[in-house]
């Protein structure tokens, strides 16, 4: 949880140092919420990209927790007027948390509702003392949103450890490269999110062929 | 558009595809129906190849900068990735890598 509230914070350092107030910190924590896009979506904003770009880089980075909600539909679906609020909450953090938990039925259920909400009031709490605190420093914070990077490569780490392919990963940096310098800075992410869920889709396929 | 609208836009859509996504399987797969298999095995390779496309993102001013951003970056991450290896606090490693990227891009 300590972490959490210091990823949270780097964001609204991040935010403040690209011209966002706090409030807006908490707004998108609070109506988004989501880690890695939230910090995307910064350097989107501060860049104006295009609406369409913001929303296809939302939809491939985020497709992930689809798979995360794949885990609880028989758990979340007998928890009422609550499993909005769990769908929202579902993070790679909580999932994490969730993924973990062997308890009887009940009070799983309790636990994870506890777990979804100060997750996310400790992210809102982290996002809107960062702001603050981004506001407060009087010397320049550039380069802090590095911040970003690392947590990614952290993410990118875990997954290496847990994959037994390390192909899907390799391919997602290759074209990386060969996309930024073909398409340049600003307009590279895009086709390389394209072609990379092409190649694996195709690369799958072809697995699966050879698996029957 | 002005400023603000923009933005309140592009948060707006965000939050919906966010959990417009987290909201599918509930939809797709209601009833005790299971997701196909050849999806699994894509929820399993997706993710990683995503996540290495945006820290080629995150580098992405090395190519025009090699040696104002670029090294201090490529330096940064070494250090995140390996002291991660090593220790597998994530506290710890953000902190370390962006330290010395903060201190690099000074020295630069």
């Amino acid at each position: 949880m300590c972490s959490y509230l210091f990823v949270s914070m780097a964001y609204g350092i991040l935010m403040e140092e690209s011209g966002f107030a706090w409030y807006y910190s908490l707004l998108v924590s609070l109506t988004v919420y989501t880690g890695a896009f939230q910090f995307v979506l910064t350097t989107l904003l501060s860049a104006s990209a295009s609406i369409v770009t913001i929303a296809v880089t939302a939809f491939f980075m985020n497709s992930r927790q689809i798979f995360y909600s794949l885990s609880f539909v028989d758990d979340f679906g007998s928890m009422g007027i609550r499993k909005p609020y769990m769908i929202h909450t579902m993070t790679d953090e909580t999932y994490a948390v969730n993924c973990t938990l062997e308890l009887p039925d009940a009070e799983k259920k309790q636990i994870m509702f506890r777990v979804a909400f100060f997750s996310r009031c400790y992210w809102m709490i982290g996002a809107v003392i960062g702001g603050v605190l981004g506001q407060l420093i009087p010397f320049s914070m550039e380069g802090i949103d590095f911040c970003m990077t690392a947590l990614f490569v952290i993410i990118f780490v875990d997954q290496w450890e847990k994959a037994d392919n390390h192909f899907p990963a390799l391919a997602g940096l290759g074209i990386g490269i060969i996309c930024l310098l073909i398409f340049g800075e600003n307009q590279f992410m895009l086709p390389a999110l394209i072609i990379v869920s092409m190649l694996l889709v195709l690369y799958n396929v072809r697995k699966m062929g050879t698996a029957v | 558009m002005t400023g603000t609208e923009y933005i309140l836009a592009a948060i707006a859509v965000s939050a919906v595809i966010t959990f417009g996504l987290r909201a599918l399987p509930f939809v797709l797969f209601r009833g005790g129906r299971s997701m196909p298999d050849w999806m699994k095995r894509l929820g399993q390779i997706l993710p990683s190849a995503i996540m290495a496309v945006l820290i080629v993102y995150c580098l992405k001013g090395a190519k025009s900068n090699l040696f104002g951003t670029g090294i201090p970056g490529i330096a940064a991450v070494l250090v995140v990735a390996v002291s991660y290896k090593w220790k597998h606090n994530t506290f710890i490693s953000i902190i370390a890598g962006t330290a010395v990227y903060l201190v690099m891009l000074r020295m630069m």
